[in-house]
């Protein structure tokens, strides 16, 4: 239903979250890219000549940038990894018959309402430690030397600990749809003389692989940017063992007030999620009615 | 009070044109029936009386007054949604009284008009039950409610009665009625059901692909039908189509002859057929009857009629309960 | 006693669920006892589970030694104030949207989900000297203005999800009715999208609480609230884990109890439709 009045109204009350949303895009966007392309340090002030792509070229070839790169992929490939396995798994133990269910997922789900400075902290401090922490006490128990986690392996440790935040919601999603499995299917197979394991790969596997694409987008998109658990945990040490791209740049900006550095490195980054959010929309849009 | 006019009126959805220019005249007071199958823009065209699709061009006009332009608020009119459409969160009183809310009336006003509304239509014992906790019929007789209370110039239905089961449909198409004799107010009524159209109209708009292909009282579209649609359409079961020897003796393309003037006999008639499949209604009897050269027709009997599947039979009806249609599908007259 | 199979098999996958899920919720658990212990015990090698002196003392000590209620204070404003400031301008979107689709309607919202994939790293410069500049750093107001914009994506497709649900024809018939814009959208479009309003409110709150990039990178003492304010113990002094823990449990309590209410949301939300 479109009459004449209420396309007009429509227009009206669409428009500022348009321009809003317009205006959030471009322009620090535009500003970014602007500054990327200026030999702009905020310690020299003053000084903003046009240096073309040289930011970009220093970015690109400083070892700390590949060093970042890598870590990026190695965070957002290992946390996919544990949490896509894991949340299958989960999402199946829950789709069981038990008792409690409720409140076992809510043991399960809890850590993603976290914020990510308490459950960095914590982990890092209460679990990690290698004097005080809680696996300190277990190796000392079982007679074998303190692993000081952060110092010797950060790069995995920051794995395990935004690996537990997103685990529930991958669950969660995985779960949900899970359940939106036709019990029909499994009976016709069942009739069709199945077993556990093919019924498992031929039904259920397939029905689920959509929202594992689903999870596996939406997770890569935000795990691009993980900051705050690499701030309070090792500061992107030791060196630049767990340095990502977002901390990479936020290093260049804010610490050593590279401004032309910093933005170019934050065009990278723009890049590089927007690779994987073409394909996210992609999914979205098949699914979208309007 | 309640006469609409449409002139030249179209209507384009993106580049589609859903009903080509149509001109037509609802008096003061008509129950008229807009009818056809799916998709022949029989809703459209009601919303568009009513103001909640806009006119490609052409113009509407209520009682003289070009309303075009004007928003569905203020058009002085009522509608009846297939969905009912109530206020989910609303009590039944706070529904009807919704409207004469909207129209700034004051509490004791708008109490006497619902009381009133509610009385007319049964609802004293629900006033105070929300939509949810209601069946169908109690919906379909808030929602009527609800469009009597302002005392419009004219009352629209959209297919009211179809999320209703069989029985009460019947019910509802006589309280409906019912309602056209006590208000005397025009009722534009939208329905695919020819049988609803027939019983319920004073004036059939029989409606294809947009068009308008006759517009007339029930038993006029019933006799002289314009077209082979409208003689298809109107009528149950549907008139038997006859385009071999037979049409041809008559000098016509297509002849037509309802299932109701068709006779049978075990002797002679015009056509010789084989008894098919017989459905016993118990008041009367329908055969199909497979002809040679045409399709399946279908004879209605009285009572019994004592005919096995695969027996031979004949075929015969009057001749001017026979039809004839040209090549385009215009009838000859 | 002697069970069937099938009671045998719910036993089994209860106790293994239960274990999981312990296991998975132990970090959290063990916060909040820590909270009630000493500093030294808070560290007493071996752990101590539950037998120690419960006490209070590290809730009030972190109030008194570092003003939290005020950083919590924080957190409610912002949440709160970019809830609000969000649905103001997101719920007449929606309703344009759902209700007055037009051809491009599908592009617009697929663009406006995009914009919530710009990594923010790429905008931290330009914001930052932006609010330099204007003062708007370390300010409340600031930082309600960024997480409203970076919400707003998911408020307006989450009560655009909401309003599809709702029939279009009881709209049409308020205005049948006679009902102006306003009163339709006020008399009958919001008590009936009351529980997806309340639904979408809920999702952003938590969002915005545990946001932690622009509340760690646009704040400094004055605006800070609790994501900066726990980042404070990453360079602590002296025996803290016990303090630390009882900032904490009160920094994640609330969400942790909005967040068991809004699972469905989180479903909703989240996957912006890709899956049902």
């Amino acid at each position: 239903m479109a009459t004449g009045h209420s396309r007009v109204a429509a227009r009206i009350m669409i428009s500022p979250a348009v321009l809003l949303l317009l205006g959030w895009m471009i322009v620090p966007l535009s500003m970014t890219l602007y500054f990327s392309f200026l030999n702009y340090n905020l310690l020299m002030p003053g000084v903003h000549e046009w240096i073309g792509f040289t930011n970009y070229e220093f970015f690109l070839t400083d070892p700390a940038f590949f060093a970042a790169l890598g870590n990026t992929l190695l965070l957002v490939g290992g946390v996919l990894v544990i949490t896509i396995f894991g949340g299958i798994g989960l999402a199946i133990l829950l789709d069981q018959p038990m008792w409690g269910q409720g409140i076992v997922r809510i043991l399960v789900i809890a850590p993603f309402f976290v914020m990510p400075t308490v459950s960095a902290l914590v982990w890092k401090n209460m679990f990690m430690n290698p004097v005080n922490g809680l696996f300190a006490h277990a190796a000392k128990f079982l007679g074998l030397a303190p692993f000081d986690f952060l110092a010797q392996a950060p790069l995995f440790s920051i794995i395990l600990i935004v690996a537990w935040q997103w685990l529930p919601f991958a669950t969660l999603i995985l779960l949900t749809a899970l359940q939106s499995l036709d019990r029909d299917q499994i009976e016709a197979a069942n009739m069709d003389g199945a077993r556990k394991w093919s019924r498992f790969f031929y039904i259920v596997l397939p029905h689920m692989s959509r929202a594992i694409t689903v999870v596996i987008l939406i997770q890569t998109i935000f795990l691009l940017s993980i900051f705050a658990e690499i701030l309070v945990t090792t500061n992107g040490g030791p060196g630049n063992a767990s340095t990502n791209i977002t901390f990479l740049v936020y290093a260049q900006s804010l610490l050593q007030f590279d401004v032309g550095s910093g933005s170019a490195g934050g065009i990278v980054a723009v890049i590089l999620a927007n690779i994987v959010a073409v394909f996210l929309m992609r999914m979205i849009g098949k699914n979208l009615e309007a | 009070m309640g006469s609409i006019n449409l002139h030249n009126v179209t209507k384009k959805f993106d580049d589609v044109e859903v009903i080509p220019p149509l001109d037509l005249d609802i008096n003061e007071g008509e129950f008229v029936v807009f009818v056809g199958p799916s998709g022949c823009g029989k809703s459209t065209l009601l919303r568009m009386i009513a103001g909640l699709e806009d006119l490609t061009s052409g113009s509407i006009e209520i009682d003289g007054q070009d309303v075009s332009a004007v928003p569905p608020a203020r058009r002085g009119l009522a509608m009846v949604f297939q969905s009912y459409a109530l206020y989910p969160h609303m009590s039944v009183r706070k529904n009807i009284a919704f409207p004469l809310k909207m129209a700034g009336l004051d509490q004791a006003e708008i109490d006497r008009k619902v009381d009133g509304a509610a009385k007319v239509l049964n609802l004293d014992a629900y006033m105070d039950r929300r939509p949810g906790q209601l069946s169908g019929g109690q919906r379909q007789r808030v929602a009527i409610g609800r469009a009597i209370v302002r005392a419009p110039k004219a009352f629209l239905f959209d297919e009211p009665l179809s999320n209703l089961d069989a029985a009460l449909r019947v019910n509802m198409r006589l309280e409906i009625s019912e309602l056209h004799h006590t208000l005397s107010t025009t009722m534009v009524y939208v329905t695919h059901d020819q049988v609803e159209a027939m019983t319920m109209a004073d004036k059939i708009v029989v409606l294809h692909a947009g068009r308008i292909e006759q517009v007339g009282s029930p038993l006029e579209l019933y006799r002289n039908p314009a077209n082979k649609f409208v003689a298809g359409f109107i009528g149950s079961p549907k008139m038997n189509f006859l385009s071999g020897a037979e049409a041809k003796k008559r000098g016509a393309h297509t002849i037509g002859v309802r299932p109701e003037h068709v006779t049978l006999s075990r002797e002679s008639g015009m056509l010789k057929g084989k008894v098919g499949v017989a459905e016993h209604l118990g008041s009367d009897t329908f055969f199909h009857v497979a002809v040679d050269g045409e399709d399946l027709l279908t004879v209605r009997t009285e009572g019994e009629f004592d005919i096995k599947h695969g027996d031979t039979v004949y075929l015969s009806a009057e001749e001017d309960r026979i039809h004839r249609f040209a090549e385009d599908g215009r009838t000859i007259q | 006693m002697t069970f069937d199979e099938k009671t045998r098999t719910k036993i089994g996958f209860t106790i293994a669920a239960w274990l999981v899920g312990l296991v998975i919720f132990f970090p959290i658990l063990w916060t909040v006892l820590t909270s009630f212990k000493t500093e030294a015990q808070a560290i007493a090698s071996p752990p101590l589970f539950l037998g120690f002196d419960w006490t209070l003392d590290n809730y009030f000590e972190v109030q008194e030694r570092s003003n939290y209620f005020r950083h919590f204070a924080n957190s409610v404003v912002i949440s709160v104030g970019s809830t609000v400031l969000g649905l103001l301008i997101a719920i007449p979107a929606a309703w344009a949207m759902a209700f007055v689709p037009r051809k491009r309607t599908k592009d617009v919202l697929m663009w406006m989900l995009s914009t919530k994939m710009l990594p923010p790293v790429g905008v931290l410069i330009p914001i930052y000297l932006l609010f330099r500049d204007t003062g708007l750093l370390d300010t409340l107001t600031g930082l309600v203005l960024v997480l409203t914009l970076i919400n707003l994506p998911i408020i307006i497709w989450m009560l655009y999800t909401y309003f599809k649900e709702i029939p279009g024809e009881i709209l049409e018939a308020s205005r049948m009715d006679g009902a102006t814009l306003w009163s339709e959208i006020v008399h009958v479009l919001t008590p009936m999208a009351v529980p997806g309003i309340a639904s979408t409110l809920l999702l952003n709150v938590i969002l915005a609480w545990n946001e932690a990039f622009w509340t760690l990178n646009l704040t400094a003492a004055a605006a800070a609230p609790l994501t900066a304010f726990i980042a404070s113990y990453s360079s602590p002094e002296g025996l803290f884990y016990a303090k630390l823990s009882a900032a904490s449990t009160m920094a994640i309590a609330p969400i942790l109890i909005m967040g068991w209410f809004s699972q469905k949301q989180l479903v909703r939300g989240l996957t912006f439709g890709a899956v049902k």
